[in-house]
């Protein structure tokens, strides 16, 4: 028998499981985040009371990128 | 390792995003004024008629929270880049997941499938039941009901393309990759279709309904005085034409940049570790060799 020698397959793999998870929660749910921020709140729903400068600001976005708006 | 590609798919998103805007600035920017202009004359005529028919309109002026030249030089140019920015994430994800459940598609193969898959299911298919608008369309008293609508249209499109590639990845080794693709096909168009016949039209809203009468959109018809003549058109056909025409195309001017984009530099960073093996196997090689049965490789112990 010979000693099992490190695979290449996971040699590419920098860091552990967990943290890969973590970077891909984290990236998918800043992500969605910024979604709704540019697409939905100061609209329906709001986040920041009745503030409208979000809205207002990314405004002509809002319509271009087909979400809901006025 | 995943950095490295999550910061690839977010600069890809971002100068995705840059482009769609240079786009939108020339082509959209106008539209948007013609719509913006044709709101204010609807106005103006809405209260000549509520004049002469004796009844004082309320003072209805917009304060003006940023100046039109704002909105459409900056406002619209962070909106979109960020928009590409989330957009690249979101992508970079799912491009991270199925990489390594299939690794042997190739980078650029795998990012134009996904950013087509993008493409198409958090833009197309909920732009085919309600596609976009400029402004002067949309009532203001809807914009819960059409928010509720337009996310929930998104989430069964991308929810009903999930399960196609399920339904397509299990058949593919019974029928065969074509066949099951064409039947994941029908799956997909079945189910958003199903929604697409199951969802309300924005102007069958219990709201629109009572106040503007039988409509599918909140397109304004034309104003009749209470005589029937027109005093005021409907809203032009041509201006909402070409706005959702363009609509589609900065889209895909977006997810064509990202599928480019990163694909060339996802093809990039897989060939980097490969390189890299055969640089510490050649220097491995000019060593004088260890037995391979009894010694660890010399290129695990440096780490
Ligand atoms: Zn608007």
């Amino acid at each position: 028998m010979t000693t099992p020698v490190a695979q290449p397959r996971q040699r590419s793999i920098s860091f552990p499981l967990t943290a890969r998870r973590a970077a891909l929660g984290l990236t998918a749910l800043l992500s969605l985040l910024l979604l709704y921020f540019i697409g939905v709140d100061q609209g329906a729903t709001s986040l920041f009371g009745s503030d409208t400068h979000l809205h207002e600001f990314v405004h002509d976005a809002r319509h271009f990128l087909g979400f809901p708006c006025h | 390792m995943e950095f490295r590609y999550i910061y690839r798919g977010l600069g890809a998103g971002l100068l995705g995003g840059l482009l769609a805007f240079v786009f939108a600035r020339i082509f959209a920017e106008p539209l948007v004024q013609e719509a913006i202009d044709y709101e204010d004359g609807r106005h103006e005529a809405q209260e000549a008629l509520d004049a002469a028919a004796g009844l004082t309109a309320g003072a209805h002026d917009h304060g003006e929270v940023f100046s039109r030249s704002v909105q459409r030089n900056l406002g619209i140019g962070v909106g979109m880049a960020l928009f590409g920015l989330a957009v690249g994430g979101l992508f970079v994800v799912v491009y991270l997941i199925v990489s390594r459940r299939y690794p042997n598609i190739r980078p650029r193969v795998l990012a134009a499938l996904l950013a087509g898959a993008g493409f198409v299911g958090l833009y197309l298919v909920p732009f085919a039941k309600y596609p976009a608008n400029p402004p002067a369309i949309g009532h203001e008293e809807t914009i819960g009901a059409r928010s509720a609508l337009y996310v929930t249209m998104v989430a069964v499109s991308v929810v009903a393309l999930g399960l196609a590639v399920v339904v397509g990845r299990w058949l593919a080794g019974r029928v065969g990759t074509w066949n099951a693709s064409l039947v994941a096909g029908v799956v997909f168009l079945v189910l958003v279709g199903v929604a697409m016949a199951l969802l309300p039209a924005y102007g069958h809203l219990g709201a629109n309904r009572a106040e503007f009468g039988d409509f599918a959109t909140e397109t304004p018809q034309p104003l009749t005085a209470p005589n029937g003549t027109i005093v005021y058109p409907g809203f032009p056909a041509d201006v909402l034409f070409r706005f959702r025409f363009y609509s589609v195309v900065s889209q895909l001017v977006l997810w064509a940049t990202i599928a480019l984009a990163f694909g060339q530099l996802a093809e990039r960073l897989a060939v980097a570790p490969a390189r890299r093996q055969a640089r510490t196997a050649a220097s491995a090689a000019d060593r004088p060799a260890p037995a391979p049965t009894t010694a660890p490789a010399p290129t695990t112990a440096a780490g």
